[in-house]
């Protein structure tokens, strides 16, 4: 069950998530830090204007500052997307688990379809 | 033994869930699995220990139907709703509600059946009253607990760019 706590901090991420721009950043860091005047370049994109998205994904614990004082790398945070992913994992499991049932149902229907159908070939010969 | 068709789900905007299978069959048959009693008392919810007890279904506009899952040690489950259409072997609209504190209001699911050369692909898509609702829905009780995995994290990214 997912509790109080843990929901606020899924508004936060998936909030974080859903702008494109903040999802390309994550994809960027996913390869390695980067520098904010690193991640401004691929994006034609103003360095204050990417500020502003990196404080809503290290607001959302998405991102954090790496060691070096001068470049101030980030580097993206994995804990909080694992756990908007794990959000999922119940519904999958529900589905997953009846879908396998339902494909051996499936089979015995198919099955019993060809062996009536053959039954009734061979009963109008 | 078939390969299992492998699922997707996604999160088409913040009140929707929605999920894709293909099966090994004719959608004739896929239908009739999904609105027979006796044939939904053998795989839907049925595992891990759950059962599907009681499954009430009235098939035409405006009937009921009424799910309730048990699992041994006493745990229930109910999920209930009125069939809003029904359109062999295409297409089944119900309303859908859970008998659960956490759940309020109703959602709406549409299911597609669609036929490819005798398999079938299943679009289901349920639209709940508010991203509230749909996220309690997503911490069914039937949570086991498993480990993230990461490999499901471009799905989730993926779909949120939708």
């Amino acid at each position: 069950m997912v509790i109080a706590g843990d929901r606020h901090r899924l508004d936060a991420t998936f909030a974080a998530l859903a702008d494109p721009t903040r999802r390309a950043i994550l994809a960027r860091l996913a390869s390695g830090e980067a520098s904010v005047a690193e991640l401004a370049e691929p994006f034609a994109m103003s360095q204050p204007a990417v500020s502003k998205h990196l404080k809503v994904l290290e607001r959302a614990g998405l991102v954090s500052r790496g060691r070096d004082a001068q470049r101030r790398p980030r580097r993206l945070e994995a804990k909080p997307l694992a756990d908007a992913t794990r959000w999922l994992e119940p519904y999958r499991r529900f589905w997953e688990g009846s879908f396998q049932q339902l494909d051996i149902v499936l089979d015995e229907l198919q099955a019993r379809e060809r062996k009536s159908s053959t039954r009734r070939k061979r009963r109008s010969r | 033994m078939k390969t299992a068709g492998s699922l997707t789900i996604t999160t088409p905007s913040d009140r929707e869930i929605a999920m894709t299978r293909e099966f090994e069959a004719p959608r004739r048959l896929v239908f009739e699995a999904w609105t027979t009693p006796d044939l939904l008392k053998r795989w839907l919810g049925v595992f891990g220990g759950w059962s599907l007890a009681v499954c009430e279904v009235d098939l035409r506009p405006g009937g009921r139907f009424r799910y309730v899952w048990r699992k041994a040690g006493g745990t229930e489950m109910t999920m209930r709703g009125v069939y809003r259409e029904v359109a062999p072997p295409e297409r089944i609209v119900t309303t859908e509600t859970f008998d659960d504190p956490w759940y309020e209001g109703e959602a709406v699911g549409t299911v597609v059946f669609t036929d490819r050369n005798g398999r079938t692909t299943l679009t289901q898509t349920v639209s709940y009253s508010s991203r509230e609702v749909r996220d309690g829905v997503l911490a069914t009780p039937m949570e086991t607990g498993v480990a993230a995995s990461y490999d499901k994290l471009a799905e989730v990214l993926a779909s949120l760019g939708r």
